[in-house]
């Protein structure tokens, strides 16, 4: 049978994906540059190729609130947001999370206002790291189709029970076009059966659910909730397996690691400027460096695993954070050294902040910061958290 | 089907076993709409004193489907039932969202204006004891002029809430709801009826009911069904209902009870001055005068028949 390709968008991509999936309902609220997203889903259900319910919310609390009802009695949802959205649906987040309801999100990862900015940065999901979603990053538009259908087999999976946020950069991936392979239904359907779980309302088993506990039994319901997100590991790297087995294709489950088998240094991406780096590390090998590249895919559960024992057999690793904790370092930065700390081989590490609002990382940016990772290496006194490119004085 | 009268009312709890005040009539109205409503109902309840008191796992007061919702949330997580429920295709079932004053006029007045919007098909019940009590009896958009609260304090130079109560009736009318009525903890057979009435209409429905909280506003506690019949007979409260597009007057008294007598009664008004209660009665009657002048008239018997 030939495969079926289309030239979409990273955002139709989703839309793509999520029709696959077959939702029962969608909710959402526009925002720059989600829009698109949710654009093609109301077309799909306009036009009868989804039969979901597409409910026009009035906000992104409300979305995922709606998401949340649905979810209870058992119904697969599906919502989209971005950036200033995420952080006013912030307490669904963590709602959502500790009521177990297997949602799966995207997220056109947008800078956060003050000021305002439309443009890409990863400020927005990295700043919600602790609420309880599995964060996964996407760098292409197939890998943004592909891990939806993923992410409803790891959210609703009975071992996690855990929404899923994927995270696709905005604008260099929301609306860039590439061509994608699209599955059928029937192989969607195979890879993906519908959702059952008996935790759900049920007016033939009634149950009462997202109650209050005191403080005897709360850190019971938080630990489960640990546990699920770090089961999750072992379920991701399943999925990616019967991924592969369904369609051919695989993305390595918490990490892609690039050239890095005898590579003295490693770049560690997120999201979609791997595509850059993986070019760079291209180019640098030609030259003679020894370069590397590590995407990080999910950002919870953390590739603690991954980092350490990548720290085993390269000298140096630089992180470029589209982010920053202001007064200390970027988020990636520091999730990395905590791994690298763990594993004691004394790995020389720098922090890479670029990317803030949607400034461009070019090539030779790149180049640049495998350069300080080298003159680190060289003894060459450097500060850990550099900016790059920036147009102040530092 | 018939209707759930006080007569015919079924002896099965479905809010039981709950820790709420003594003589709390939040939680009358929940249990009545409750037995009204029945087992193939799924109840949402945000957070709020309802939650506060029934939903302490693994003590679960609700017999039916129940969940908490986010403060703000009541509306859409009910809207997100019903349209998760009509995609697996669920039949013979309610939605119903019982919030109090401060989860509906204040934090949670967006989502619902949003359900409306949408026509869900939801029952939305606002429980009106006039503050937020779960936190501790602070002012809210529904506390009426002059009432003491613990952020609206009664002093020398402020005596207690300054401002109106927001008229929720008429601002989920202005939505073209499908449904909406005013009611009281002390007219129960009212209360019943428009519950009845919201079970079948086919689109959203709104009950705002006057819901004493003895605790909250310092009278007794086996006093709620009286106030909740003395409000209404002093014309501080009035019982209406909208449908097809016109305001219904459901009980026109000749004379009203006094204001007085209503407002003394109970000591969050204690501290009020003459010139503060002859305020509250001119704009009772301002509002009288315009009900009387606009809304259809359709008196009835209020008691069991």
């Amino acid at each position: 049978m030939p495969v079926e390709k289309a030239f979409v968008s990273g955002n139709e991509a989703v839309a793509l994906g999520v029709r696959l999936a077959r939702p029962h309902v969608i909710s959402a609220y526009p925002i720059t540059p989600q829009t698109t997203v949710v654009e093609r889903l109301s077309e799909m259900v306009e036009d009868g190729s989804l039969k979901a319910e597409f409910m026009y919310v009035e906000s992104e609390h409300s979305a995922l609130s709606a998401c949340m009802g649905a979810s209870s009695i058992g119904a697969r949802t599906f919502t989209a947001t971005s950036s200033q959205g995420l952080l006013y649906m912030a307490e669904c987040l963590h709602y959502a999370s500790g009521g177990r309801f297997p949602i799966v999100m995207m997220n056109a990862n947008r800078s956060l206002a003050l000021p305002w900015s439309i443009y890409g940065d990863q400020r927005d999901s990295l700043s919600l790291l602790d609420c309880g979603w599995i964060q996964v990053y996407v760098e292409d538009a197939q890998e943004s189709l592909d891990m939806v259908l993923q992410s409803y087999a790891i959210a609703e999976n009975g071992k996690v029970l855990t929404p899923v946020m994927q995270n696709l950069d905005g604008f260099a991936l929301t609306h860039t076009y590439e061509t994608v392979e699209v599955p059928t239904s029937e192989q969607a359907d195979a890879f993906l059966p519908p959702f059952e779980t008996p935790y759900k309302l049920d007016l033939d088993k009634p149950k009462n659910m997202a109650f209050s506990t005191g403080p005897a039994d709360n850190m019971e319901f938080k630990y489960q909730q640990h546990k699920a997100v770090l089961d999750a590991v072992k379920v991701i790297s399943e999925v990616d397996e019967s991924f592969y087995i369904h369609f051919g294709r695989r993305y390595g489950g918490m990490t892609e690691a690039y050239r890095c088998d005898d590579a003295e240094m490693v770049m560690v991406t997120l999201g979609s400027i791997t595509g850059t780096c993986r070019a760079v590390v291209d180019e640098l090998r030609v030259e003679g460096w020894k370069a590397g590249l590590l995407k990080i895919r999910f950002m919870r559960p953390f590739p603690e695993k991954e980092i350490m024992d990548l720290s085993t057999h390269v000298r140096a690793i630089g992180v470029i954070d589209k982010d920053i904790s202001f007064g200390y370092e970027g988020t990636i930065f520091t999730n990395v050294n905590s791994a690298l700390s763990k594993a004691r081989t004394g790995v020389y590490a720098l922090d890479f902040i670029a990317g803030l609002g949607g400034r461009d990382i070019s090539r030779q940016d790149i180049r640049k910061m495998f350069g300080h990772l080298k003159d680190g290496l060289q003894g060459i006194e450097l500060n850990r958290v550099r900016f790059i490119n920036i147009g102040v004085a530092i | 089907m018939s209707d759930c009268v006080a007569k015919t009312i079924t002896d099965k709890e479905f809010f039981y076993g709950h820790k709420a005040c003594a003589g709390c009539g939040g939680s009358i109205a929940t249990r009545l709409v409750m037995k009204v409503l029945g087992e193939r109902t799924f109840t949402v309840v945000p957070a709020g004193c309802m939650s506060a008191v029934g939903f302490m796992y693994p003590q679960l007061c609700f017999a039916n489907n129940a969940l908490i919702s986010t403060f703000a949330g009541t509306a859409s997580m009910m809207s997100g039932i019903a349209a998760g429920a009509k995609a697996l295709g669920l039949q013979d079932f309610h939605v119903v969202g019982i919030a109090g004053d401060g989860g509906t006029a204040d934090i949670g007045l967006q989502a619902l204006s949003g359900a409306i919007d949408r026509r869900d098909r939801v029952i939305y019940i606002c429980y009106d004891n006039e503050a937020y009590m779960n936190t501790g009896i602070q002012k809210s958009s529904l506390t009426p002029f002059g009432a003491r609260t613990t952020t609206s304090p009664a002093g020398k130079r402020i005596r207690g809430s300054q401002t109106q109560k927001k008229n929720m009736f008429e601002i989920v009318a202005a939505h073209g709801i499908d449904y909406a009525a005013t009611a009281s903890v002390g007219y129960i057979h009212d209360l019943l009826h428009k519950v009845n009435k919201a079970k079948s209409v086919d689109g959203t429905s709104y009950i705002h009911v006057f819901a004493p909280c003895p605790t909250g506003w310092g009278t007794s506690s086996d006093s709620a069904i009286d106030i909740g019949k003395e409000v209404v007979d002093c014309g501080l409260w009035y019982l209406a209902e909208w449908e097809d597009g016109e305001f219904i007057l459901n009980r026109n008294p000749k004379e009203f009870a006094s204001v007085r007598d209503y407002l003394s009664s109970q000591g969050r008004f204690r501290h009020l001055l003459d010139g503060d209660v002859e305020q509250i009665i001119q704009e009772r009657d301002r509002k009288w005068a315009a009900i009387r002048r606009s809304w259809r008239i359709e008196a009835r018997e209020l008691s069991e028949r």
